[in-house]
C-alpha cells in the first residue's frame, strides 16, 4: 500500500502562477510538456486545479493531459515531501550494490521508494542513472550528490540533513 | 621534470578544474572558488583559475589540470588549495602526493600524458572535453571550432557534404550502427520545403554518460555538427531532446546556443549564407523509451512518447509529418571533425565496416572508471585490462556487459574479439549507446539478467503486446528463479519468450530487452541451473538463496553482531558462541560487515546448511566440528 499525500490546491490557489506560466506560450499543443515542467517546478508537483487551466489554456482534453503526466517519470501528481531523496539504481550502482542502500533508506525513513513521510520532510525514489558511475553507488538529496555510498553512510547523510532541520 | 617545463616555459599559467558532474559531486565548484581564494590571497600573478567539462578520468575525481605543463592533480580537495598554490605556483614545485600513482607500479606520474588511461585512447568525439571552457565560445573557436561550417557553407553543396560523410564511413553512435552519410541522403531527397534536424540527446541507458559528458564539455561541437546537418537534409529548424535529468548539460546547452546565435553561427543567413537555422531545446520528462526516433518526436509534439511502426521512416514523414533527422550526440560531435580533416582521415581509423572511435563509459567493477575513446576494432581486454585498469581488489573478472539494458554480457573468451558493431551483434549483444559495465565474480549473472528486466519491464511504454506482457512474464520467471523458486523447465520458457519478444515487439526497446536474459543464459548457464536445480546462487548474491551463520570455533562472543543486527535475530551471552535465528535473518549482512576481522567468525553460504548449535554454548570449551549437511 503506497501513502500518498492529498492534493488539496484549489483553482484560486493556482490561477496567478499559471497566468505567469501561459504568458511565455503561444497555446500550441506542442507546448504542453514544457508547460507541465514548469507548473511542477512551481508548485513541486502537478495539481488536479493546474491541469484543468491548462486543458482550457491549450484546447487538449484533460483526459490527454493525464495520460502525457501519467506518461513521463518526472511528473507527479500527489505533492512531495521538503526534501527528494533519490538513490540511483544504474547498473554500475547496481553492481556495487546500491540494492542495499536503498534497502537501508527505507528502513531508516520508513517509507518505501515512491512514497513520502508522514511529516511530509521526505520523499524517497529511485532514479535510473544520475551519470556520476564513477562515484556508484550514488545517491542525490535534492541537488546534492553523494558518492561511494554504503549502508553505514546512510545514516550520515540523513543526519546532516535532520540537524540541519534546526 | 626539466626547470623550463616545470615554470610552463615562463607562459602564463591556467589551472583548470574538472567541473563535470562526477567532479562537481566531489565538491570541484567549491574547489574553484578556494583556489580562487588562496591565489589572490598570496598574491600570485600570471596564474589563472578556470574551468573544464569533464575529463573522461572520473575515477580520480575531482582532477586539475595545469597547463601548458599538463600536470595532472588528482582527488583534490579545497584543503589542497593552498598547497598547490604554494608549492607549484610559487615555488615551482608542482605537490607530487596529488599526482596520479599507477596501480601497477605505484609510481607517481605528473603528467597527463603519460597516464595509460589517456596515452592508448584516440580522442576525436572527445577531443575538446577537459581542454576547453565549455562557456565560452573563444575557446571552441581556438581549437578550430566552426571551421568545418564555414568550409560547409562557402565551398560545399549539400550534396557534397553528404557525399563526404557516405566517403567517411561514419555510422550512427545512437546504437543502430546505421550510415549516417545515407540517413541524411534520405532525408535530404525526401520533397518538402519544412524539414527538421533533431539531436538525440536522451541519454537513458543507465551505467552510460558519454552524452552528457560531450554537453557538458563541448557544447558547441555538437551544436556545429547539427548545423552542418541541417544545411546537408536542408532544414531550418532543429531540436535539442536532452534527459531533464542532466541539469548542468542543458545548462551548458542553452548557453552554447545563446553564444553561437550572437556570433552568428546560428540563426538567420548564417555567415553571410543563404542558409538559416534555428535550434529548441526540449527537455525530456524521464522516459526510457524516448530515445526511439519516433518516441522521441511524439514527445516533441507534447504527446505520450510511444513509438509507432515504421515506415514511414522519419526521413518522409517524421515530426509532425515532415521530413526528420534524427542523429545521436556522438554522431554529430564527429561530423565537424571529419569535414574538416576529411573523410579519408576518418576512415583509417578502424576497421572495414566499422571506421572511426567509439566511446565507452567503463563503469562497474573496474579500476579505471571513466569515459574511454578507443578506434573501433580495438579488443575488449585492452580497454577492461589495460586502459581500465583491471579489476579491483584481485577479484577475478566474470563478464562484461555492453549497449546497456539492450545489449548482452560476454564472458571472458569475448575478451579479444574486436569491439564493432558487427562482432558484438554477432555474440549477442550490441554496440548500443556505449555504456560498458565490468562484472566480477561476486555479480550473481541471474540478478543481472533480473535487474536489466525489470529496467526495461518498467521502462515499456505498453503499446504492443510481446514488450508490454512478454516482459512482465520473463520477469516473474527471473525473479522467481532469484528467489529459490525456480522450475527446471524455467530455462526452456525463457528462451521461447525471450525469441518471442524479439521477434514481436514494435520498437528497438522490446527487440532487445530479452538480450541480457539471452546472453546470460547462452554464457552463465550453469549459473540459473545452480539456482534452478540446486537452490544455490554461485556468486552469494540472492538474499532468498543464502545462509549467515556463526563459526562456534572463531566467535569471541564480542557480542558487535548481536548489537547491529537490525531485526535482533541474534542471540549470546558473555562467554557464549552467538546464534543467528535463521527463521529471524532478513539476510542483509550486517553481522559479515561488523564481525571483526581478526575473529572473522561470520560465514555466507549457499546452497547448504551448516551444522552449528542451535542455542549458544560456551566459547572454545570444545570446538564442534562444521559439517555441511546438505
Amino acid at each position: 500500500m503506497i501513502t500518498l499525500a492529498k492534493d488539496t490546491l484549489t483553482k484560486a490557489d493556482v490561477q496567478d502562477s499559471l497566468k505567469d506560466i501561459f504568458s511565455h506560450y503561444e497555446g500550441e499543443k506542442h507546448e504542453l510538456i514544457p508547460i507541465l515542467q514548469e507548473t511542477q517546478e512551481k508548485f513541486r508537483y502537478l495539481p488536479a486545479a493546474a491541469m484543468r487551466e491548462i486543458s482550457r489554456f491549450l484546447g487538449v482534453p484533460e483526459a490527454n493531459i493525464y495520460g502525457v503526466s501519467t506518461f513521463y517519470a518526472q511528473f507527479k501528481l500527489t505533492p512531495l515531501g521538503k526534501k527528494v531523496v533519490r538513490v540511483c539504481r544504474g547498473t554500475a550502482c547496481h553492481v556495487r550494490g546500491s540494492g542495499k542502500v536503498l534497502a537501508e533508506m527505507e528502513k531508516q525513513l520508513g517509507i518505501k521508494a515512491g512514497e513520502t513521510t508522514d511529516d511530509m520532510e521526505y520523499t524517497l525514489e529511485t532514479v535510473a542513472c544520475i551519470g556520476a558511475c564513477a562515484l556508484a553507488p550514488t545517491m542525490t538529496i535534492d541537488s546534492e550528490t553523494f558518492g561511494k555510498m554504503t549502508t553505514k553512510k546512510v545514516a550520515e547523510v540523513l543526519g546532516d540533513r535532520s540537524s540541519n532541520k534546526g | 621534470m626539466t626547470e623550463a617545463a616545470i615554470k610552463g616555459n615562463g607562459k602564463k599559467r591556467t589551472i583548470f578544474i574538472c567541473q563535470g558532474t562526477g567532479c562537481v559531486s566531489g565538491k570541484s565548484l567549491e574547489i574553484t572558488e578556494a583556489l580562487k581564494k588562496s591565489v589572490a590571497e598570496q598574491g600570485i600573478s600570471g596564474v589563472n583559475v578556470d574551468f573544464t567539462g569533464c575529463h573522461g578520468f572520473c575515477e580520480q575525481g575531482p582532477v586539475a589540470i595545469v597547463e601548458p605543463e599538463g600536470i595532472f592533480y588528482t582527488h583534490v580537495t579545497v584543503a589542497d588549495m593552498p598547497e598547490i598554490v604554494e608549492s607549484h605556483f610559487k615555488n615551482g614545485k608542482p605537490v607530487e602526493r596529488l599526482f596520479y600513482k599507477d596501480p601497477a607500479s605505484g609510481q607517481a606520474i605528473p603528467y597527463h600524458k603519460d597516464i595509460k588511461f589517456y596515452s592508448m585512447q584516440q580522442r576525436i568525439i572527445l577531443r575538446n572535453c577537459g581542454r576547453i571552457n565549455p562557456e565560452r565560445i573563444e575557446d571552441y573557436l581556438a581549437t578550430g571550432g566552426y571551421e568545418a561550417l564555414k568550409k560547409v557553407l562557402k565551398e560545399m553543396t549539400p550534396k557534397q557534404v553528404i557525399e563526404e560523410l557516405k566517403r567517411s564511413g561514419l555510422r550512427g553512435r545512437g546504437g543502430a550502427g546505421f550510415s549516417t552519410g545515407q540517413k541524411w541522403e534520405f532525408c535530404h531527397n525526401a520533397p518538402g520545403d519544412q524539414k527538421y534536424m533533431i539531436c538525440n540527446a536522451d541519454e537513458g541507458d543507465p551505467g552510460a554518460f558519454m552524452d552528457r559528458s560531450t554537453m557538458e564539455g563541448d557544447p558547441l561541437t555538437v551544436i556545429e555538427g547539427m548545423t552542418i546537418a541541417a544545411y546537408a537534409i536542408g532544414a531550418s529548424e532543429g531540436y535539442i531532446y536532452i534527459r531533464a535529468e542532466y541539469p548542468l548539460a542543458v545548462k551548458r546547452v542553452r548557453l552554447a546556443l545563446k553564444l553561437a546565435e550572437e556570433k552568428g553561427f546560428l540563426g538567420n543567413k548564417i555567415l553571410g549564407s543563404n542558409f538559416s537555422f534555428r535550434i529548441h531545446v526540449k527537455e525530456g520528462a524521464g522516459a526510457f523509451v524516448c530515445g526511439e526516433e519516433t518516441a522521441l518526436m511524439a514527445s516533441i509534439e507534447g504527446k505520450r512518447g510511444m513509438p509507432r511502426s515504421r515506415p514511414p521512416f522519419p526521413a518522409t514523414s517524421g515530426l509532425w509529418g515532415k521530413p526528420t533527422t534524427i542523429n545521436n550526440v556522438k554522431s554529430l560531435a564527429t561530423v565537424p571533425v571529419i569535414i574538416a580533416r576529411g573523410a579519408d582521415w576518418y576512415a583509417s581509423t578502424g576497421t572495414e565496416k566499422s571506421k572511426g572511435t567509439c566511446v565507452f563509459a567503463l563503469t562497474g567493477k573496474i579500476a579505471n572508471c571513466g569515459l574511454v575513446e578507443v578506434p573501433m576494432g580495438i579488443q575488449l581486454r585492452k580497454i577492461i585490462m589495460e586502459i581500465g585498469g583491471g579489476i579491483p581488489g584481485g577479484k577475478k573478472f566474470k563478464a562484461v556487459q555492453t549497449g546497456g539494458p539492450s545489449g548482452g554480457c560476454l564472458p571472458e573468451n569475448y575478451l579479444d574479439q574486436p569491439v564493432d558493431y558487427e562482432s558484438l551483434t554477432a555474440a549477442g549483444s550490441m554496440m548500443g549507446s556505449g555504456g560498458m559495465v565490468v562484472m566480477d565474480e561476486e555479480t550473481c549473472m541471474v540478478d543481472v539478467a533480473r535487474y536489466f528486466l525489470s529496467f526495461t519491464q518498467a521502462e515499456s511504454c505498453g503499446k504492443c503486446v510481446p514488450c508490454r506482457v512478454g516482459t512482465k512474464q520473463m520477469l516473474d520467471v527471473l525473479i522467481r528463479i532469484c528467489g529459490g523458486e525456480g522450475r527446471p523447465e524455467d530455462i526452456t520458457l525463457l528462451q521461447e519468450m525471450g525469441n518471442n519478444i524479439k521477434a514481436g515487439s514494435l520498437c528497438a526497446l522490446g527487440q532487445t530487452a530479452p538480450n541480457p536474459v539471452l546472453t546470460t543464459l547462452r554464457y552463465f548457464r550453469d549459473e540459473y541451473e545452480a539456482h534452478i536445480n540446486e537452490k544455490r546462487c554461485p556468486a552469494m548474491v540472492c538474499t532468498a538463496l543464502v545462509r549467515y551463520y556463526i563459526l562456534p570455533d572463531k566467535c569471541m562472543a564480542c557480542g558487535i553482531c548481536a548489537r547491529n543486527c537490525p531485526v535482533e535475530a541474534i542471540t549470546g551471552a558473555k562467554r557464549m558462541v552467538h546464534v543467528i535465528d535463521q527463521e529471524k535473518c532478513v539476510k542483509c549482512g550486517t553481522c559479515l560487515e561488523v564481525c571483526p576481522e581478526k575473529f572473522s567468525a561470520i560465514t555466507k553460504v549457499s546452497g547448504k546448511e551448516l551444522d552449528v548449535p542451535r542455542e549458544p554454548t560456551p566459547i572454545r570449551v570444545e570446538k564442534p566440528k562444521v559439517q555441511a549437511v546438505t
